[in-house]
């Protein structure tokens, strides 16, 4: 979009108008606080341009306060907030030139459909022609022009996320803050709607969007990163597959994904391809090394998914167990065996037959599929 | 055994429609029966038939028509008043996060409360011939005469009505600002919206049943208001209360009375029945 297709010359929303590059966005020791009360211990963060950062963690983490903080809705008690390279700390929300969805869309009631997605345009002093072809475009992205002359009342939750979604983006933000924006659908539409902001995303590759949620499948399919908050605290931030491979820590393991933790020692750390061996109980594994010295202890972290219960090429680890549990679910069977004083939960896709609950029972799992974990105390 | 049951059921339908009896008879004794003396002695002379000459005298006479003009007029200016001064109040109490503010809300409530005439008198104290402003005034500059006279004026019974009645406007507001969704002004203003436009475009709709609602009952009590208008005394100031009080009591005009009474009566169901014509409209 040219300057002069802005119409009217003020300079300083056109900036806000255009803008569309990539930003960054930057916490450096940001901190939150309520009435005294901390609720984001200093939080230093980098998200970069172009990127999906998902911030997920346990109801009560502070993941929708350090997004409140980005907009601007609530003032850090220390720290500084940039967004692409300006320090916006003390501005105020309308100068920040962002956009937000939020959980419940917040959509004007008393606009039509085209009016609540042209608000920000209009807001920001665009000129009619910029605003009608941004309207229809933002419409166009979520598939839903033909619905502008529509009142929020009229559409379905799906259909009212979608407008949230295309309001946020008519304004070209430099960041697109989302919180929870999915948490109102149902299952079924959810999923649609992650496959829907990944294709947006493909489309918009220069925005960054900083994501909210506490469903860790959403943050894993859309997310190049993803950081962990519990407490107030980051405790875990890396790409999604890194993380979900080698959790950092136990929080991070049984968070994203789930985890099975075991308690090892570690048994001969001399490294073998990476690998070392470890003891759980009576059996010897093999693992990935974390360089730690023989003796040590650590947790070892397996996903459900990557134990089987038959012995197969590669699969040269074997945990004994006994079985506790068997869901059969069709597609998957959910097993949860018992090994030493740890339960282990297992999903298998193939089963030869069904087990049978409170015998004996091997698992297997490749080297490369488990890591180890520090035993922190309290974490 | 289900014949039984179905006989006291069909029954008990036509026994409910009697609740509505009560309501009814109290309201034919109460407003429809003293409304009908009313309008029969608005229409019957002094000799018992029907004059109509009387009320077409009545409804053309100067006194009247000033009335009217004057009561429309105070009315609606009030009534913009307390528009503009309850919106002002109920967005900063609202909006503007300061620690009194709750209890600033309960004590400008608590001025529904009170009598008419109490704020009028304390205007009188405070701006009146004698009062403390005149007071500080005339000694102040060494003045002869009270320089500040606009509370013996129409302007006077203004700030009075606006005082008093404000608080109706500023309550159903502060009710629907309280129900719209902070998420919706902080996304607006993410958006690019200052204060203002936040206050116009969002604020405003969404509250706009409610400043109606507010507006039509100031209108009605300022149309309908005595006492403010009694006790300020301003020369030429008569308003259709004040006008139906001087004629019945001071001249004995019944007839004229009861005719500008209808009047009255009849402007005042006149804007409730577009107050709710305005309310349906607006909050379905
Ligand atoms: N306006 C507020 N006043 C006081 N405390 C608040 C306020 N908003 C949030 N908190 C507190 O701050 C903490 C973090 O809240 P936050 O909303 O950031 O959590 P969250 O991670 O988004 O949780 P959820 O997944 O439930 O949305 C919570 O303990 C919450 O009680
Ligand atoms: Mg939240």
């Amino acid at each position: 979009m040219t300057a002069a297709a802005l119409g009217d010359g003020r300079t300083a929303t056109q900036d806000l108008v255009r803008a569309g590059a990539a930003s960054t966005v930057g916490f450096d020791k940001v901190s939150v606080a309520y009435r005294g009360a901390v609720v984001l211990k200093p939080l230093t963060l980098e998200v970069a341009a172009g990127e999906i950062l998902a911030m997920i963690g346990p109801s009560g983490s502070g993941k929708t306060t350090a997004l409140r903080a980005v907009a601007g809705f609530v003032r850090p008690v220390s720290g500084r907030i940039r967004v692409g390279g300006t320090d916006v700390t003390d501005l105020p929300p309308y100068e920040r030139g962002l956009a937000m969805v939020v959980q419940n869309y917040a959509l004007f009631p008393h606009m039509r459909v085209a009016d609540n997605v042209a608000f920000g345009l209009r807001a920001r002093g665009a000129a009619r022609t910029l605003i009608e072809s941004r309207v229809d475009d933002a419409l166009g992205v979520v598939g839903m022009r033909t619905f502008r002359k529509r009142y929020p009342r009229e559409l379905s939750g799906g259909q009212q996320q979608r407008v949230a979604i295309a309001r946020a983006l008519a304004v070209r933000p430099r960041v697109l803050l989302l919180d929870e924006p999915l948490s109102a659908l149902d299952a079924q539409i959810r999923r649609s709607m992650v496959e829907e902001i990944a294709r947006l995303h493909a489309d918009l590759p220069d925005l960054t969007i900083l994501y909210v949620t506490h469903d860790q499948s959403e943050a894993l399919t859309l997310a190049d990163r993803i950081a962990i908050l519990k407490d107030g605290a980051l405790c875990a931030v890396g790409r999604t597959a890194d993380l979900y491979r080698r959790p950092p820590n136990r929080f991070a393991a049984e968070f994203l994904g789930r985890a099975n933790l075991l308690p090892v020692v570690i048994e001969d750390d001399r490294s073998v391809g990476g690998m070392v061996a470890v003891r759980a109980g009576a059996d010897r594994l093999l693992v990935a090394g974390d360089g730690a010295p023989a003796g040590t202890r650590r947790l070892l972290c397996v996903r459900p998914q990557h134990l089987t219960l038959t012995a197969e090429l590669g699969y040269s680890n074997r945990i004994g167990g006994r079985l506790r549990q068997v869901h059969w679910q069709g597609e998957l069977t959910h097993l949860v065996a018992e090994v030493g004083d740890s339960l282990v939960r297992i999903v298998a896709t193939r089963l030869p037959a069904l087990p049978e609950r409170g015998g004996a029972v091997d698992m297997f799992f490749a080297p490369g599929d488990a890591s180890l974990i520090p035993e922190e105390a309290g974490v | 055994m289900s014949d039984l049951a179905a006989a006291p059921a069909a029954a008990r339908p036509n026994l409910n429609g009697l609740w509505v009896a009560p309501p009814l008879i109290v309201l034919a004794l109460s407003f429809l029966y003293p409304l009908a003396l009313i309008a029969r002695s608005a229409v019957l002379g002094e000799t018992g038939a029907p004059d109509w000459s009387g009320v077409l005298a009545t409804l053309d006479s100067r006194p009247f028509l000033n009335a009217l003009l004057n009561t429309g007029e105070i009315a609606v200016a009030s009534t913009a008043g307390c528009l503009a001064l309850g919106l002002a109040l109920a967005l900063i109490l609202a909006f503007v996060p300061f620690p009194g503010a709750p209890l600033a809300a309960r004590l400008i409530d608590t001025f529904i409360a009170l009598p008419t005439f109490l704020i009028t008198l304390a205007f009188t104290f405070l701006y009146g011939s004698a009062g403390i402003l005149n007071g500080a005034l005339t000694q102040g500059f060494g003045l002869a005469e009270p320089p500040v006279h606009f509370l013996y004026s129409a302007w006077g019974v203004i700030l009075a009505e606006v005082t008093v009645y404000s608080p109706f406007v500023l309550r159903p507001l502060l009710a629907a600002f309280s129900l719209i969704d902070q998420s919706q002004i902080e996304v607006a203003g993410l958006l690019g919206a200052r204060p203002w436009r936040i206050v116009r475009s969002v604020i405003l709709p969404a509250a706009l049943p409610a400043a109606i609602a507010g507006g039509s009952l100031c209108l009605l009590l300022t149309v309908n208001e005595f006492g403010i208008v009694l006790f300020i005394g301003a020369k030429g100031v008569i308003t259709l209360p004040l006008l139906i009080y001087d004629k019945a009591i001071q001249e004995s005009d019944y007839q004229a009375a009861c005719v500008i009474a209808i009047v009255n009566v009849a402007l005042s169901l006149g804007l409730f029945g577009l107050y709710r014509v305005a309310a349906r409209r607006l909050g379905g």
